[in-house]
């Protein structure tokens, strides 16, 4: 990614930071493994169990306020859909595989 | 079935518990990006490893702040599909114009903020005035972020103000500090779902309850008779003004669609820096892109619940302070929110505010180590102090924001005041950026007193106005027009000054403008995807928003 020949702009200040940058490349490496659609997945997957479980359980009169809409149910299993979305995509092309990083 | 509209929300332990899960991810996350930054490079820029979806989710979400999504439903209510004009023309052409035509001058010329553009296009007094204004502008920002959050939960759930700000700061400081740039983004694409499964719910229900679309226009239409809120264009002719923005086309085309989006979107370094850590220049472009299309749609979750509390809220935005226009969605929440989405929606406004305190505070902290410590103050210091200075500087950024929240809570409307701090910092700025770029001649001491005249142009544009010397109309007329005036100063400025100072040897021009950029890196071969292509999503969006127009017409 960086050139490490010529700094593209001939300037000291970035020129020092175009070193870090190549140092930089190992630790990326790393961050990605820190695979932010496990932790969307996650959250979501937590909401919508909390979220289904209290929509299973809700009054008539809950329902009544929220224009007889089950809110909690529905939002819950959108939740769901979610999460599962992102959990498989996470699990069917995990970062290191990533074509564009080979 | 309407009780008397009550803004204290009636919450219960699962509300609380599934907002204590959101606060333990923000965290986790914080923790988790720690163990993976080396260099500064990683704190202030993500190592420029991040893939485009990420960074374009945490592009839109910067902008997301709760003060956007709050106010917008307020303009909803006051003003109907016309707040359409703040999404169609005042975002998404802007974020076509960046990541096409900028974006391979800020990527492919390897700065590391805006500001430093500034020193290498033109010479460094410009270089230090904008890196200034620009740390005040963002530390003023990330203040009324915090007040306004603060309020929130003082009226939502009767925390104090000043508990409020501390707690929100805690957190913020807790997983900027430790994370640096990736937590803020990894954050902010969490929040961006967040507040969509908040508000999406939230939407839907609403409108079933009015009867859908049609329904909502009658019931609308009950409350104001003019039949005015569902058009965007009609009413907008000059010296036809009947619309109720207030504005004609050429300040919601110049001002708000020209200058005050291209300014914001295009130079403000809190939206731009999500661009610069992407991984490969093709990826930078398309950050605001893809970034783009949830903003096209975005307004149908703030203008609908707007119109929404508008028809069944009696007495919105009347005297009643807890019945401003600005409470709309609080009021919404409480009215059709049953306890455990009340949670999710809580957590969801929790995170937007947040996500605004932890931009503005992202962004203050790396210019103030790149561009005012390292080249003014301590040069030539080992990676590793930058690292810790930069960590200083987030603290250093958060305590002032509490400070500065307090400045805000002396100013009766938030958004005015907002507005002033970008029609001041971001319009003028926009004029030296398109003129630099383009134009090669435009000499270094033109880049310092265009940006001086820009602010003063906005400034006598907006003291002109309050103190009734000239009548701009409406205040959302009046901030158009400050924001053309603000453009035209700095230009007509820049090109005067370039008359008597001498240009640069256009050899240091390289990579900073217009027909001398760098030669992009080789795409890799999943970047050749046609749809991959940032021309491909450029026209994609500006489709869709165009379709949305003639449909909203």
């Amino acid at each position: 990614m960086a050139d490490s020949d010529a700094s593209p702009t001939g300037d000291p200040l970035i020129e020092q930071s175009e070193q870090a940058e190549i140092d930089a490349q190992r630790a990326a490496k790393a961050a990605r493994l820190f695979d932010i659609r496990r932790l969307i997945g996650g959250l979501f997957l937590i909401y919508g169990v909390i979220l289904v479980i209290l929509g299973l359980g809700e009054s008539d009169k809950s329902i009544a306020k929220s224009a007889d809409i089950n809110v909690n149910l529905w939002s819950g299993l959108g939740m769901l859909v979610l999460s599962l979305l992102f959990i498989a995509w996470a699990l069917l092309r995990p970062l290191g595989d990533d074509p564009a990083e080979a | 079935m309407l009780a008397a509209a009550n803004i204290r929300l009636d919450t219960n332990l699962v509300d609380y518990a599934i907002l204590a899960i959101y606060f333990v991810a923000v965290l986790g996350i914080g923790f988790a990006a720690k163990r993976y930054i080396k260099t500064s490079l990683d704190y202030f820029l993500s190592g420029r490893s991040l893939p485009a979806w990420i960074t374009g989710l945490a592009f839109i979400s910067a902008n997301l702040g709760a003060l956007e999504i709050l106010g917008m439903a307020a303009n909803g209510a006051q003003f109907g599909v016309y707040t359409v004009h703040y999404y169609w023309i005042g975002a998404v052409p802007a974020m076509v114009f960046l990541g096409i035509v900028m974006m391979p001058f800020y990527y492919g010329s390897k700065v590391r903020s805006v500001p430093e553009y500034l020193r290498l296009r033109f010479n460094k007094p410009t270089h230090l005035f904008n890196a200034l204004t620009f740390a005040l502008a963002t530390v003023l920002i990330a203040g009324v972020n915090l007040y306004a959050l603060a309020l929130v939960l003082k009226l939502m759930l009767g925390w104090p103000i000043f508990v409020g700000i501390v707690v929100a700061a805690a957190v913020v400081l807790a997983y900027i500090t430790l994370g640096g740039l990736s937590s803020a983004i990894y954050n902010e694409v969490l929040q961006f779902f967040v507040i969509l499964a908040a508000l999406i719910p939230l939407t839907i229900v609403g409108l079933h309850d009015v009867g859908g679309w049609d329904g909502l226009k009658t019931a609308v239409t009950k409350v104001n008779s003019k039949d005015e809120l569902f058009h965007s264009w009609t009413g907008t002719g000059v010296g036809a003004v009947d619309n109720p923005l207030g504005a004609s086309w050429i300040p919601i085309v110049f001002g708000l669609g020209f200058v005050l989006s291209f300014g914001y979107w295009t130079t403000n370094f809190a939206e731009v820096q999500r661009a610069l850590s992407a991984k490969s220049l093709s990826a930078a472009q398309r950050t605001p892109l893809i970034g783009a299309f949830p903003k096209a749609f975005i307004p149908a979750v703030t203008i609908i619940p707007g119109l929404v509390a508008l028809a069944t809220i009696p007495g919105l935005g009347g005297k009643d302070p807890n019945l401003e226009f600005n409470n709309a969605i609080p009021l919404l929440m409480n009215e059709y929110l049953p306890n455990g989405m009340l949670g999710v929606a809580l957590a969801g406004l929790l995170a937007a505010f947040m996500a605004g305190v932890a931009a503005n505070v992202s962004a203050f902290n790396t210019v103030v180590t790149y561009d005012l410590w390292e080249p003014y103050v301590a040069s030539d210091r080992s990676d590793d102090y930058y690292l810790r200075f930069g960590r200083i500087a987030t603290v250093t950024g958060i305590v002032i924001g509490i400070g500065t929240a307090v400045i805000a809570s002396g100013y009766n409307n938030i958004m005015d005041y907002i507005q002033l701090l970008f029609s001041f910092f971001n319009a003028p700025l926009f004029a030296t950026f398109i003129i630099g770029m383009f134009w090669k001649r435009m000499t270094p001491w033109a880049g310092l007193w265009g940006l001086i005249a820009g602010t003063a142009g906005a400034a006598a544009a907006h003291y002109g106005n309050s103190w009734d010397l000239i009548n701009l109309g409406s205040d959302q007329a009046a901030a158009f027009w400050g924001a053309i005036a603000a453009f035209v100063a700095d230009a007509l400025v820049s090109v005067v000054v370039t008359m008597f100072t001498q240009p640069k040897p256009v050899e240091e021009l390289q990579g900073l403008v217009y027909g001398m950029a760098n030669d992009p890196d080789e795409l890799s071969a999943e970047e050749r995807a046609w749809y991959r292509k940032p021309s491909t999503l450029a026209i994609g969006v500006l489709g869709v928003v165009v379709i949305l127009s003639i449909f909203f017409i």
